[in-house]
């Protein structure tokens, strides 16, 4: 047991532990309770990048031990894993920051903390997870704990989406265990390796290999809300903003995506994937969710639920870039990880300050706005001009790595999807911004809140402007280490290396 | 044809009887003695199968003589349960009671609200 | 060491049951709580020494057999005498406090635990199928007065119920042991097991074993026999309903899984391990949806009992005609399911009491902001209902994955249909009640406070269920080879 085996455990224990202490914590422990929330955040920050430190020197942080017989428990730190949990890391602190004025006040405090820390650590462990059973693990632990967050204000709509999600996610898990079952009596315990397993693979396997991948995809594609698996993406809207905000950036949505790239990069292997002619049927689904997604988008009227749509839209990108197959356009899909992240999250925080400060969730109420929430309203227009693609913001970055890496493999078909897909976007992103700034305000706020001096609570400011920051940053600083573009230039590397 | 054997069928042929008052008698006391009808079967059965070249084995001697201690336990466990639940309800079948369902609950329906 | 380890065992639960006849409530509380002490520590005991020493033969005051009683003590066996021994003295604590010492016939309460105890031990160490049977009328009697402890008609029709239930389930049971021992003349299921593999199998004695079977099953509520387990365990006072539905089915079960594991071989058919799986996965499916559409907080936990069931019997099917490792995986998935959902469904009733008396209502619809006052109890409930999912990281999901293992290894994938849609069936009713829960429109404030103690003890028992998962490995490498180990040392 030394301190780099232990790593990856203190980074899950993080947040398991805070989870804990809060549930035990009385409901009127305001302050206690927001001190050990940050002080958490903050300590997996530094945790985990120390992470990202030394496996950028090429070391090893690997937790095993064995759980059931023949199936094993495994943490492991690598590069993609880090990709993920940095993310997490860093929007966890944002998000906890956010929840924190988001829900002054409001009762159940307590127990919200408690499953937003468990929603975190199941993160965390996704992203740690060193084989599928342990992946699984925390996928499932994953839907439990979000779902008390879904229904938090216990509503009835909330509970409706509640159980929609449930049925959802519950039954995605249901084919993904069979399917990791089956795997798993198949060919044995698999850890993630880079370059994947099957690359030399008896012809014989093929037909069952095929089959597992398709269970696979189908129970991953229910949290990445792959068309036609998205319907409880929309529903789950009616939840408080910083769990949507954590949901569609981090938590749930790439917690499927996430899985897909393990289960394409680290168990089958992208050539073996290719050979065996999977990635063509998964790249029409997630071109179709792109296309589908962006087309709903423009017709909601709700600001969440147009995000929402976005986000079921954007997550396929990712999947999309997998089956590119060339380092540019995989390259392309990781990185969306966490560029859709960090746009989403500030889209998110934006909608959520519109709606806690001046009421307004629909997006004809949102006249005027930028007059009287300028930060909130900058954030959000660099978010939505992250969205389409505009250099030289994030979006831009992933969206021309992918274009060039499709053309570079010959699937022009591909740069079609992503021009139709921008003009949607824009389509739908430009006409907020235009009611933001350009609208004239004709009607009073539907209920309006101030706090003194600032446009809102500074507790709900700043996490947006911060995001928007980074995002710029992201892409202006793109080739600069560790930013995220380098690091995945850095994973793929290695899974090529392979 | 040993009368060992005539035992054991005779064994058997209780058994039957018992087991077919048991499925169709509702009366309680009727069908705890219908159990009771099944057991002396068993017992029989027992003792009478069980014969080592024509000598009597001891051993299932003293086990029916436990089992019987056993039947007579679960019976008067049994009656003083039917016992009470005559004095309670009035009934001496399970059938569950239709007219009382149908009435609005009384007061002493009350047990709903009540800590069990 | 050993000698008094044993002797304590077995000695502690019967003397206690005569101590406590004797006294009222508040001071059988007293004494019980000492008994819970030796008990809890002579079982500690009894398993640190066979997972050093491995099983042993113990023949009770040095009677040989037929005639005396011989103990079969290996590594399952004190696995589930330790097993008994913590959700038996989480159930007795919370009895203590929950029950009301003002009613005088509570008093009963503790002889008929005591002996409820006695009964489980001598089944799980019983070698012989005679003491097995009486070990089994043991907990079926103490059971059925534990039931009718409630006192009102209801809970009387239901403990009649169960007792007439129980009672045919023993005769056919004992029928059985009767053609058995007509045949071989022995009792002991060692040596029958024996003669079995030495001799030429006659005709017809394979009767003997549906017999014993059948009985076994209705006992232990298989579908379609399950009729009298719900209002029995509905009915009862919650820390009794858990006992019965985490130690008592388990008892008649796990004497079922034995005899099928030592006779089956030769006895049993492809034809029987069939029927008796596909009875085991209607109970699954059925059992679940019942328990969905059940309106009482405590029948839906009950319904689950008669689900969770089920699983046992695909020990059945996975173990007849396959090659050992595929059995041992079976094995070891039934007998980790029988612990997970012996401490998740204590864990579950006994949150349940706290909720309904919290609450004041048996109706699941009542719980309506129940999640804001009593989180503590309302947590433990979610989280044993997590286990009977089949989610990790909880036991049940050990269970499900070595079961799903072994039916794929196997060949008989048509039960891997039962045990996902098992677990998505038991997600439907466990977040029915918690949805119930969460609705907040309600006008009550006025909650009931259960005391802390009466919270704590089925978080304890939700948690051991929780970290099952997590252990299972060394849990099952304790039981080292389940059923069959330490014969004949």
């Amino acid at each position: 047991m030394t301190l780099s085996t232990l790593m990856p455990v203190f980074a899950l224990l993080t947040s398991l532990l805070a989870s804990v202490v809060i549930f035990a914590l009385p409901e009127r422990g305001y302050r206690l309770r927001t001190v050990i929330n940050l002080a958490a955040a903050g300590l997996k920050i530094v945790l985990v990048g120390v992470m990202i430190w030394g496996v950028a020197q090429g070391r090893e942080y690997e937790f095993a031990f064995n759980m059931v017989p023949s199936a094993e428990f495994v943490l492991r730190a690598d590069a993609l894993s880090m990709l993920f949990a940095g993310l997490s890391a860093l929007l966890w602190l944002l998000t906890t920051i956010y929840a924190v004025g988001y829900l002054e006040d409001s009762p159940n405090r307590s127990r919200f903390f408690g499953f937003f820390s468990l929603c975190v650590a199941s993160t965390m462990g996704i992203a740690l997870a060193g084989n599928l059973f342990t992946f699984f693990l925390f996928y499932e632990m994953l839907t439990l704990s979000t779902y008390p967050l879904v229904v938090h204000r216990g509503t009835p709509k909330a509970l409706r989406a509640g159980r929609n999600y449930l049925v959802y996610t519950l039954t995605g898990g249901a084919v993904l265990l069979l399917a990791i079952a089956w795997l798993h009596g198949l060919v044995g315990d698999l850890r993630f390796q880079e370059g994947g397993h099957f690359a030399g693979v008896d012809p014989s396997l093929h037909g069952p290999l095929t089959i597992i991948f398709v269970l696979l995809i189908t129970g991953l594609g229910v949290k990445a809300a792959l068309v036609p698996l998205h319907g409880w993406l929309p529903q789950a809207m009616v939840a408080p903003a910083p769990v949507s905000a954590l949901l569609h950036a981090v938590a749930v949505v790439k917690a499927g995506a996430f899985g897909i790239i393990r289960v394409v990069f680290e168990v089958y292997g992208l050539e073996a994937a290719e050979a065996m002619g999977l990635l063509t049927g998964l790249a029409l689904v997630a071109a179709f969710t792109i296309i589908y997604g962006s087309t709903r988008a423009l017709y909601q009227i709700d600001l969440k639920r147009r995000l929402a749509f976005s986000t079921i839209s954007q997550v396929a990108y990712i999947v999309l870039g997998l089956c590119l197959f060339g380092p540019l356009g995989v390259t392309g899909g990781l990185v969306h990880l966490v560029h859709q992240g960090i746009m989403k999250i500030t889209l998110f925080f934006c909608a959520g300050n519109y709606a806690e400060t001046l009421g307004v969730h629909r997006i004809d109420e949102l006249d005027g706005a930028g007059k009287r929430m300028p930060g909130t309203s900058v954030a959000f227009t660099l978010g939505a001009f992250g969205m389409i693609g505009a250099p030289p913001l994030a979006g831009f970055i992933t969206k021309w790595t992918m274009g060039s890496g499709a053309l570079a493999v010959g699937m022009d078909w591909v740069v079609a999807v992503l021009v139709l897909s921008s003009l949607l976007n824009a389509a739908y992103f430009l006409p907020i911004v235009h009611r933001l700034w350009f609208a004239e305000q004709h009607q009073a706020w539907p209920h309006e809140r101030r706090w003194g001096r600032l446009e809102t609570s500074a507790w709900l400011l700043w996490p947006p402007l911060i995001t928007a920051v980074l995002m710029v940053l992201a892409g202006i600083l793109a080739n600069v280490p560790f930013s995220p573009l380098s690091w995945v230039e850095l994973i793929v590397a290695r899974e090529a290396a392979l | 044809m040993t009368p060992s054997l005539l035992y054991a069928f005779a064994g058997v042929a209780l058994c039957s009887i018992g087991l077919f008052g048991f499925v169709r008698i509702r009366h309680l006391l009727r069908k705890l003695m219908a159990f009771n009808l099944i057991g002396s079967g068993v017992f029989l059965l027992m003792v009478g199968l069980a014969q080592r070249g024509g000598q009597p084995d001891p051993v299932p001697q003293a086990l029916v003589l436990t089992g019987i201690v056993v039947a007579i336990a679960a019976t008067a466990l049994a009656v003083v349960l039917i016992r009470r639940y005559y004095h309670l309800s009035g009934q001496t079948t399970l059938a569950e009671p239709r007219a009382k369902r149908a009435k609005p609950p009384a007061p002493t329906a009350n047990r709903e609200g009540s800590p069990e | 060491m050993t000698l008094g380890l044993m002797a304590g065992l077995l000695f502690t639960p019967l003397a206690w049951a005569v101590l406590t006849l004797l006294v009222d409530f508040r001071k059988g509380r007293v004494v019980t709580w000492l008994g819970m002490a030796v008990q809890m520590l002579v079982s500690l005991g009894l398993w640190a020494v066979v997972a050093s020493d491995g099983g042993f033969l113990y023949l009770l005051g040095g009677w040989q057999a037929p005639l005396g009683i011989e103990l079969r003590v290996d590594g399952l066996a004190v696995t589930f005498v330790l097993l008994t021994a913590v959700v038996a003295a989480a159930c007795g604590w919370h009895a203590s406090i929950y029950l009301d010492p003002d009613k005088a016939w509570h008093r009963y309460f503790w002889p008929l635990f005591w002996f409820l105890w006695a009964g489980l031990n001598a089944v799980w160490l019983g070698g012989d199928l005679f003491n097995l049977y009486v070990g089994l009328e043991l907990i079926s009697l103490a059971a059925v007065g534990l039931v009718a402890l409630g006192g009102q008609a209801d809970a009387l029709r239901a403990a009649i119920r169960y007792l007439m239930a129980a009672l045919l389930g023993s005769l056919a049971y004992l029928l059985g042991v009767a053609l058995i021992y007509g045949q071989f003349g022995t009792l002991s299921l060692a040596g029958v097991t024996a003669l079995l593999n030495s001799a030429e199998v006659p005709a017809g004695l394979s009767f003997a074993l549906v017999l014993m079977l059948l009985g076994l099953a209705l006992k232990t509520a298989l579908f379609p026999m399950h009729g009298w387990l719900p209002p029995a365990h509905g009915i009862a006072k919650s820390p009794v309903s858990a006992l019965l539905s985490a130690l008592v089915v388990k008892a008649s079960f796990y004497i079922a899984a034995r005899l099928w594991l030592d006779l089956g071989g030769h006895l049993g058919s492809y034809a029987l391990a069939q029927l008796i799986g596909a009875l085991g996965g209607i109970a699954v499916i059925w059992g679940s949806w019942l328990a969905f559409r059940q309106v009482k907080l405590k029948q839906v936990v009950a319904y689950s009992s008669v689900a969770q069931i089920g699983y046992l019997f695909l020990l059945f099917p996975l173990t007849w005609g396959v090659s050992d490792a595929i059995s041992l995986q079976a094995q070891q998935g039934i007998t980790l399911q029988v612990i997970s959902h012996a401490l998740a469904k204590a864990a579950m009733f006994l949150s349940a009491g706290n909720l309904i008396m919290s609450v004041g209502s048996n109706r699941v619809d009542a719980l309506a902001g129940v999640s804001r006052f009593l989180p503590f109890s309302l947590f433990s409930f979610g989280l044993a209902g997590v286990s009977l999912m089949g989610l990790p990281p909880t036991g049940g999901f050990a269970a499900k994955w070595l079961l799903l293992q072994a039916s794929l290894a196997s060949g008989q994938w048509w039960w891997l249909g039962v045990l996902l849609a098992g677990g998505l069936l038991s997600a439907a009713y466990v977040f029915r009640v918690y949805q119930a829960s969460f609705i907040d429109d309600t006008d009550i404030d006025h909650f009931f406070h259960p005391s802390r103690s009466l919270e704590v003890i089925p978080m304890i028992l939700a948690l051991l269920s929780l970290g099952l998962g997590l252990m299972a490995e060394p849990v099952l490498s304790v039981m080292s080879l389940p059923f069959e180990a330490g014969r004949g040392q």
